[in-house]
């Protein structure tokens, strides 16, 4: 493998890279989606600050239809839409729009989890104390949540690298692009397991990294 | 003044419907601490989060100082509330905020300046006694001292109604008695009108003014503190004073104090360091009664005390009678708890 070191580096670069375009590209986008979407779930549940049955069952039905769907099967489904949205369906650009679809749902129902965690006592007392329910959501919700909130962005965050890597089913490039092509196609084996060393060494940083800053938001908390 | 008028509360559940509040009616004056008690289930939370609106009664009227808080729209109830604080059993503070930011988020929230919340929030804390934790997390204070933020938070807006929910309940001892230290504290300092509610009669003596005793949704007696405990009339009043004569006046008891002549057993009621005694030896000579203190103990409300006496007066009929007028002459509250029939008279055949 080493001998082949200067035709791989390059190689493993560029996928590296790509893997991470597609990955930060999408979650950015998810993430502003999915963390209204997850204030949402919570909010407008009955008993909460702005209870409405027909949203909160709306969006239950929607999060819980793209959350039930492999993301092979999730991509292939939503081509039009991806071509009506970025004007092709293949490579990066092809890549990000069925990722954020499939994304933003799954962050949505982390940070729904994470809020729920937030003592619902906590916000009655804002709310006896004339803070309006936009502050409590903003101000009170969000920053209790925040610990938790970051530990799902993580989940989040491996979840998306998995899914990049199925995206090279469609020439999207990466990481996943190089492992099927080299790895299955062509059986090499240094590049499969080179890929997979990558990936470990990418999932195992984004954890520890969640779990450090969780942690320290916590301790502070 | 805070009013609630014919306020009723049901709760539906999917199938169970509860009547949590059953047509109250309460006025609370300016300034006063007013107690709610009651056991577990009896209304109280429901009852005292339907003075801010957390809840809605399903019919009944709220309002404060004349306002009737039903009619006012979202931004208009805010206003209202801003000045009712609240703290609660559980504190409910933001774990990942300081004690400082904790008080300071409020005032946050109103726009008030950086150095006005500077002020105030450093005013506060000495008012509660925490001036030197300021930057510490709720997760390293004593419950004690997690309430006293909830109190200086509760104080952020200058509030003219402080609510308390169980504000002691999960304090111990020595620590609830300091808390009701500085609520006392600061109602005289700051004429704050206090709505507390709580399961334990120790808390309604230490610091209450008027209470009203809560039973199944329902206000069962109200009244001054003074009152409920000079005379309580319901058994659920009864058994929060501790005046459960049952207990201490027993069968035994009564036979042997069975005499040839009718007796009575009252319970006196005397205010303050007002003595007895010499009432009680002068009926026995004015009216030729014999007196017998039976049980006696003394209770401080607010810290003054009253005293509770047992007395067993027997005699001639008529002379008992006088007797008993004269003693409610001349006691707080005289009470004839029971009436000893004389012994039957042996007929010689
Ligand atoms: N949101 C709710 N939904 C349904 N039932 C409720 C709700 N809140 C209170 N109840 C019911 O109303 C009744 C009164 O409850 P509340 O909490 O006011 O009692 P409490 O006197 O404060 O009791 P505790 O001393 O245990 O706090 C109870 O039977 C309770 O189950
Ligand atoms: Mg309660």
């Amino acid at each position: 493998m080493l001998d082949r070191m200067d035709e791989l580096a390059p190689l493993f670069g560029i996928s590296l890279y790509e893997t991470l375009v597609m990955v930060i590209v999408s979650l950015v986008i998810a993430t502003i989606i999915g963390i209204p979407l997850g204030v949402l779930l919570v909010v407008t549940r009955p008993n909460h600050l702005y209870p409405n049955k027909w949203i909160f069952q709306l969006l239950n039905t929607i999060v819980n239809i793209i959350r039930s769907l492999p993301f092979i099967i999730l991509m292939l489904a939503i081509i039009p839409f991806t071509e009506l949205i970025v004007g092709t369906s293949i490579g990066i650009r092809g890549a990000i729009v069925p990722l954020i679809v499939y994304i933003a749902p799954y962050i949505a129902r982390l940070v729904e989890t994470a809020f729920l965690e937030v003592n619902y006592g906590i916000i009655e007392a804002y709310r006896g104390m004339g803070a309006s329910r936009f502050q409590i959501v903003i101000r009170i919700m969000l920053r209790e949540a925040r610990p938790g909130i970051l530990l799902c962005m993580t989940i989040a965050l491996i979840g998306l690298i998995g899914a990049t890597a199925m995206a090279g089913v469609i020439g999207a490039g990466g990481l996943g692009d190089l492992a099927l092509r080299y790895g299955y196609q062509q059986w090499d084996l240094p590049v499969m397991f080179g890929t997979v060393i990558i990936l470990i060494v990418l999932v195992q940083i984004i954890q520890s990294l969640g779990n450090y800053f969780a942690k320290k938001l916590k301790m502070s908390a | 003044m805070i009013e609630l008028k014919n306020i009723s509360k049901t709760f539906h559940d999917r199938k169970t419907k509860v009547d949590a509040l059953k047509n109250i009616n309460i006025e609370i004056n300016e300034g006063e601490i007013f107690g709610i008690i009651g056991f577990s289930g009896a209304g109280k939370s429901t009852l005292l989060r339907i003075i801010n609106l957390l809840e809605e009664p399903t019919s009944g009227e709220v309002s404060i100082n004349g306002r009737n808080l039903l009619t006012l729209k979202e931004r208009e109830l805010r206003n209202v509330r801003k000045k009712i604080g609240i703290i609660f059993q559980q504190f409910h503070l933001l774990s990942s905020y300081n004690v400082f930011d904790n008080v300071a988020e409020i005032l946050r929230m109103n726009g008030v300046s950086k150095q006005e919340i500077n002020k105030k929030v450093k005013d506060l804390l000495l008012l509660v006694g925490l001036e030197d934790k300021a930057n510490q997390y709720p997760a390293n204070l004593s419950g004690g001292q997690k309430q006293r933020v909830g109190i200086a938070r509760a104080l952020a807006m200058d509030p003219d109604i402080l609510l308390c929910d169980e504000a002691t309940s999960a304090l111990d001892p020595k620590t609830t008695d300091s808390i009701l230290k500085l609520l006392l504290d600061i109602n005289k300092k700051l004429g704050l009108t206090i709505v507390l509610i709580t399961h334990e009669m120790d808390v309604i003596k230490k610091v209450c003014d008027r209470v009203a005793v809560m039973e199944k949704g329902e206000i069962v007696e109200q009244g001054t503190v003074l009152d409920i405990f000079s005379n309580p009339v319901q058994e659920t009043t009864n058994h929060f004073v501790g005046n459960v004569y049952e207990n201490m006046i027993t069968e035994e008891m009564l036979s042997a104090l069975r005499g040839d002549d009718p007796s009575y057993i009252l319970r006196l009621a005397f205010r303050g360091d007002s003595a007895l005694d010499p009432v009680l030896s002068e009926v026995a000579s004015s009216y030729s009664v014999t007196s017998n203190i039976v049980h006696g103990s003394i209770t401080y409300l607010k810290g003054t005390p009253l005293g509770i006496l047992f007395v067993h007066l027997s005699g001639d009929a008529d002379k008992l009678k006088q007797a008993i007028s004269y003693l409610e002459e001349k006691v707080y509250r005289v009470e004839v708890i029971r009436e000893i029939s004389g012994k039957p008279k042996e007929v010689l055949v």
